[in-house]
């Protein structure tokens, strides 16, 4: 025996000093040298985290493999859009809210239009078809999001093949906006007034083609993940909130819904004229992370629902307002790289017409006064309700914007669902309210 | 009217975008005359009968583009907010909004405004209270709207407007040892000095020949 007692024994071979560990108290030994052996440790997740969706801190206390304290650190993607937007005129301000939530632009964009349009009290002059197109736009663009949800959510939780799939529907449907707008993200396509041009004809084709296809592909994510096992031992019972968590903390859209309230704005409270379209508010009665998945298969195919009534009623006609004192004076053309001013409109402004080119350049520069006031306009987001809170003193420029955005309002939910469980649950629970980072800081 | 002295000594409007003329007045807004006419009246009504401090605690009602704001005397505000969730007639469960505005020209500039939802009746209301910049307390509303937490604190971060009772107001979108509450609107535009590397970048205002 040597003088170290308590630690493994030794004996000394040929070929050197061999130690033998088995027996021995190893509790009371490891107690000894361990000095965190009996305390709680904090984990830092994030800023830079696979599975924290973008730039977000999760101060994790943990006692073993439970989190007993989830604290949570924003604002690493804050651009002061808000801000920025005090200092623009009211059209470039789609420019700026377009890129808060990157994976719902257009919503931003509508919401953003509705209110400045309700400032300048011209909802009522907004074209059949600037609305239908805005609809149409939305109901794509909603699907696109959700797709990145489960996507993403099937990467985090071990069914990477999701992913693939997920990704691939999705570009389909940018290449369906880039066809429209120019642009796959932050176009800056829907403007007070209307939308910033028409829809092409090939655009319609293309959008027929992925109506066809895409029930049979939203079928093929739920036998992929429905009866998965890992999928639902991961998803099922956990991160659960009922709706007295969920309103009590602000939680709106399908994190909502999947705990049993039927609350969509697009029926409550509608705009854009969706009262006038035939849909459903799927809803789940368990409010855990498979019901979200749940809503929100659902919630794509009531989308699809939706895009092919909007198709149907997309009658010829004006997409912005007939008002040229608001209205955007030049005709957009669409080029290999992206929107521009159309060759035409840029002969005529230069060549021709002094009175155009006065006109033009007032607009552009200056841009269009809204009367003073404030409104509140909410709109039906993927995440919930975005609200633009906008403030005009009656100049060219808004006083104040500011966005109540559903990521921000959201994850103040995660210690409520976190606390108690798992950390892995942490990660299914924190993914099951699609936060999006860009939209959370502004 | 006098130019305030602005954040970081910033004098004038703090406008270094060179778009100038951005001294702004708000317009005034006109009191709403009884009756105010379909729901407005009823909301009004049902706050008036919960609420005894009614009169003392309610400003102003203004009916602006349909949407209804009822000014708060700020110390009411969470008092206000607690009948509103409560009572069965009014019913407003959900605050949808909590943000600020800096109205600058006024003598109680700073604005928190709330934007309420009541699910039951569908019907959304606001909430506006006035402080000076001075004095910049009104009571959280976190014991009544537990969303409000963060929000709450996206105000003070932004305007500076101080939620006495709330359990943690700290910074939450600019970094924890910021100057100045960025979306004031004498807050200086060109930005401010940022040290990198040892040297001390002044801000662009103090570099060009803006002024």
């Amino acid at each position: 025996m040597s003088s170290n007692a308590g630690y493994a024994q030794e004996r000394e071979t040929t070929e050197g000093k061999v130690f033998t560990v088995t027996g021995g108290d190893w509790d009371s030994i490891v107690s000894g040298v361990d000095p965190m052996h009996d305390e709680r440790i904090v984990v830092n997740m994030g800023p830079q985290h696979p599975s924290t969706h973008g730039v977000l801190r999760l101060v994790l206390e943990m006692e073993g493999e439970t989190v007993t304290e989830a604290r949570l650190v924003v604002g690493y993607l804050h651009t002061g859009i808000e801000k920025n937007m005090e200092y623009r005129t009211w059209t470039q301000g789609s420019t700026f809210v377009t890129r808060m939530d990157y994976l719902a632009p257009i919503f931003n964009e509508t919401a953003y239009s509705l209110a400045v349009e309700k400032l300048l009290g011209i909802e009522d002059q907004i074209t059949e078809r600037a609305n239908t197109i805005r609809v149409l736009m939305m109901e794509l663009n909603r699907i696109s999001s959700h797709l990145v949800w489960l996507a993403t959510t099937g990467m985090e939780l071990g069914a990477l093949s999701m992913m693939i799939y997920g990704f691939r529907e999705r570009e389909f449907i940018l290449d369906i906006f880039e066809m429209i707008t120019g642009l796959r993200m932050n176009m800056a396509y829907v403007r007070p007034g209307g939308v910033a041009q028409d829809v092409p004809d090939t655009a319609i084709v293309k959008i027929r083609e992925f109506l066809d296809f895409m029930p049979k592909r939203i079928k093929e994510y739920e036998d992929l993940l429905s009866g998965q096992p890992i999928w639902t031992a991961r998803t099922k019972g956990v991160a659960v909130l009922d709706v007295t968590g969920c309103v009590a903390l602000g939680v709106t859209g399908p994190v909502l819904r999947s705990s049993g309230l039927a609350w969509d704005l697009r029926k409550t409270m509608p705009y854009c004229g969706y009262e006038t379209y035939d849909f459903d508010v799927p809803t789940q009665p368990e409010g855990d992370v498979f019901a979200r998945y749940l809503v929100r298969l659902a919630e794509m195919r009531e989308s699809l629902k939706i895009i092919e009534q909007a198709l149907d009623r997309l009658k010829p006609g004006p997409v912005m307002v007939e008002d040229r004192k608001i209205a955007w004076p030049a005709q957009l053309a669409l080029g290999t790289d992206g929107l521009g001013n159309s060759l035409e409109h840029v002969a005529h402004i230069m060549g021709q017409s002094m009175e155009s080119l006065i006109h033009h350049f007032k607009l552009v520069t200056e841009g269009f006064r809204v009367p003073a006031g404030q409104v509140y306009v909410p709109i039906e987001g993927p995440r919930g309700e975005l609200g633009a809170h906008v403030i005009s003193d009656g100049g060219t420029r808004p006083f104040r914007v500011h966005m109540r955005e559903p990521s921000f309002v959201n994850l103040q939910a995660i210690p409520a669902m976190a606390e108690g469980g798992l950390l892995a649950d942490v990660i299914a629970g924190g993914a099951s309210l699609d936060p999006v980072m860009g939209g959370c800081d502004r | 009217m006098t130019q305030p002295e602005g954040l970081f000594g910033v004098t004038g409007t703090g406008d270094t975008s060179g778009m100038g003329g951005l001294v702004r007045k708000r317009p005034v807004q006109l009191d709403a005359q009884r009756p105010l006419g379909g729901w407005y009246d009823e909301v009004v009504d049902a706050l008036e009968e919960a609420y005894p401090g009614f009169a003392d605690a309610i400003e102003r009602v203004v009916i602006d583009r349909g949407e209804l704001t009822l000014h708060i005397v700020p110390a009411k505000i969470a008092e206000v907010c607690q009948i509103l969730r409560d009572d069965l007639s009014l019913r407003y469960e959900l605050c949808s909004s909590v943000s600020g505005v800096d109205y600058i020209a006024e003598e109680r500039r700073l604005h928190a405004v709330y934007h309420l939802t009541s699910m039951t009746y569908r019907r959304r209301i606001r909430l506006e209270c006035a402080v000076t910049a001075a004095d910049p307390h009104l009571p959280s509303v976190t014991s009544v709207y537990p969303t409000a937490d963060w929000q709450e604190r996206e105000t003070y971060d932004m305007f500076g407007i101080v939620f006495d009772g709330h359990p943690n107001l700290t910074r939450i979108l600019m970094p924890d040892d910021w100057d100045g509450h960025p979306q004031r609107k004498d807050y200086p535009l060109g930005g401010v000095p940022v040290e990198y590397k040892g040297a001390e970048i002044p801000p662009p205002d103090s570099r060009r020949a803006y002024r």
